[in-house]
């Protein structure tokens, strides 16, 4: 890309005491990206983020965002950036919009524009209808999109959002990633943190599998499925703690296996041909189920863990 | 690193967006406000109808007042000191540890110096209305000594930024609502022995005890007003309150930086 970088960082870290939360990560994201961090819990994700927001001073390593340095530069930085928090820190002394109002004059917005932003952007989050209405009594979902909201109050270029849909039931998750699908598509920047893969198959162009502190990958959702998976994955379940013992006269069948607690995948090129092959040999599961590989399968080869517990 | 700390802990632009914040908060809750007038007039009545009869004329400084007269500015006083130790710990406890109101607003360009001289503004204001509820009440019954009694305002808004500011510092240490506890432990002392119910010349030789107290220094200052006397010894007072207020807020946005911005 020819763009400057909107954030760059060099062998940056992290430590809390002796805690090494974030363990010298390069990375690059370049204007209208769509970004994400992806790791399971303690991995380093929402340090990161908040060395990006400019509320928490790297230990070691360069960062630089919008070309300007985050600890001399925090305000600037922070002027221009629009943060979705993983708890949603909403006001709640305050109504939702006036929680909007109120963020947009912490960034000195005048307060007439604050409020003509605000209506747009309750618009924008379907939620005109609960304007007047406290933030407690509101649903996780609509919170959430509150956060969101008020996060764009000051037209931000960059949008950070760590773990947007995490708790959120399937409908709200939709609703969600429409929105931030139209913000993507109108240019804005997303950095976005989730331990869902197909958050990031939705949302990303392109992401880093973070394990640990460190970067284990990095690359499109679908390069990152090509180089670490394959194109099918063929799920057996066997009845409960024997899947050790099935899987052991079927370990040839497909390029690779994981056997998990309870299951067994059989990553191939052609699912339902490797489920033949098993039938074949009388290693009949007591169900089974041919998908599509996803970054999920990705990261159990990169870590050989799960990502959500 | 530590010239670091200073300059940040004296980048202040817009303190004045979280008095904004807090206005938006009380303008449906005025009733709060409004019962603030209360406790002046339930103080100063048992003074007036009690105390007041039953204890004689004292002396002060060479001179001879009534006691409702001696005790009644000591009260303003103390109330300015109630109110912002109130408004400055549980208030400020709640909003680090639970609402997580201030890791919201420094994700903007806010900072931690803006935070907490903001939110100390804000008990200033609320002390300042207080103040003046107070006054207005000594003077419907008839407890004012002298028109200078109007300085008695600005004396309690320097009270209250004090205590504000040791109060939100205090606050920024503690680790639970236990912690809390020990507040009335510091507060009830001060309130009963800062010369306020008696002369420091009741303390014998233990008068230099009471001059630790910060309200002692208060007191001083609102009691003078209120007889509309004038002594050298009261800028001593007033810069022990600045000083207190000045170390206050330091330390304060200092934790806030630690407790926040880690």
């Amino acid at each position: 890309m020819a763009s400057a970088p909107l954030i760059s960082a060099r062998g940056l870290v992290k430590r809390f005491g002796g805690f090494t939360a974030v363990d010298g990560i390069d990375v690059e994201v370049h204007p209208g990206e769509s970004f994400g961090f992806l790791g399971p819990n303690g991995a380093g994700k929402s340090s990161t983020m908040r060395m990006i927001g400019c509320v928490s001073p790297p230990t070691e390593g360069e960062l630089s965002i919008f070309g300007l340095d985050p600890v001399r530069d925090g305000r600037e930085i922070r002027s221009r950036l629009g943060v979705v928090p993983q708890q949603d820190q909403l006001d709640v002394e305050l109504t939702v919009e006036e929680n909007l109002v109120i963020y947009g004059r912490y960034f000195d917005i005048p307060r007439a524009e604050c409020r003509r932003r605000a209506a747009e952007l309750l618009d924008f989050v379907q939620l005109t209808e609960r304007a007047r209405s406290k933030v407690d009594p509101l649903s996780g979902g609509m919170k959430r999109r509150v956060t969101i909201a008020r996060s764009l109050i000051n037209e931000p270029s960059l949008l950070l959002l760590d773990e947007p849909t995490t708790g959120l039931d399937p409908q709200a998750r939709h609703v969600l990633w429409d929105r931030l699908y139209r913000l993507k598509q109108r240019g804005v920047t997303l950095v976005l943190t989730t331990h869902y893969m197909d958050e990031a198959e939705q949302l990303c162009d392109r992401l880093v599998v973070m394990d640990q502190g460190r970067i284990v990958a990095e690359g499109s959702p679908r390069s990152l499925i090509a180089e670490y998976s394959t194109r099918e994955v063929l799920e057996l379940r066997y009845s409960p703690g024997t899947n050790e013992a099935r899987a052991v006269p079927i370990a040839d069948v497909g390029e690779r296996q994981e056997v998990l607690p309870d299951r067994v995948l059989i990553y191939a090129h052609d699912g339902e041909a490797a489920l033949h092959e098993v039938h074949e040999r009388d290693a009949m599961p007591e169900s089974s189920l041919v998908r599509r590989s996803s970054l999920e399968d990705v990261f159990l080869r990169l870590t050989g863990r799960t990502l959500v517990d | 690193m530590i010239t670091g700390l200073a300059s940040s802990a004296l980048d202040l632009r817009r303190p004045h967006r979280m008095v904004e914040r807090s206005v938006m908060v009380y303008r449906r809750g005025w009733m709060v406000i409004v019962s603030g007038f209360f406790e002046p007039l339930f103080f100063l009545l048992s003074i007036r109808i009690g105390f007041g009869a039953l204890i004689g004329d004292i002396e002060v400084g060479g001179r001879t007042i009534g006691y409702a007269e001696f005790v009644a500015p000591a009260l303003m006083a103390a109330a300015a000191m109630n109110g912002a130790i109130f408004d400055s710990t549980m208030n400020v406890f709640y909003k680090v540890k639970y609402s997580k109101l201030y890791d919201s607003v420094l994700a903007t360009p806010m900072t931690t110096a803006d935070v907490a001289l903001g939110e100390i503004a804000w008990a200033m204001l609320r002390g300042l209305m207080y103040s003046v509820a107070f006054l207005l009440t000594m003077w419907a019954l008839g407890m004012t000594g002298s028109a200078w009694v109007v300085l008695a305002v600005p004396v309690c808004v320097l009270i209250g930024f004090a205590f504000a500011s040791i109060g939100m510092a205090v606050t920024s240490f503690m680790r639970s609502w236990s912690d809390f506890e020990y507040v009335p432990a510091v507060q009830v002392p001060l309130f009963l022995f800062s010369a306020t119910f008696f002369p420091l010349s009741q303390y014998g030789s233990w008068g230099w005890v009471v001059q630790l107290s910060p309200l002692y220094h208060g007191v001083a200052l609102v009691r003078g007003a209120n007889l509309g006397e004038w002594s050298w010894t009261y800028l001593g007072h007033v810069a022990v309150l600045v000083g207190l207020a000045v170390v206050g807020l330091t330390i304060t946005a200092r934790r806030l930086r630690a407790l926040l911005l880690s």
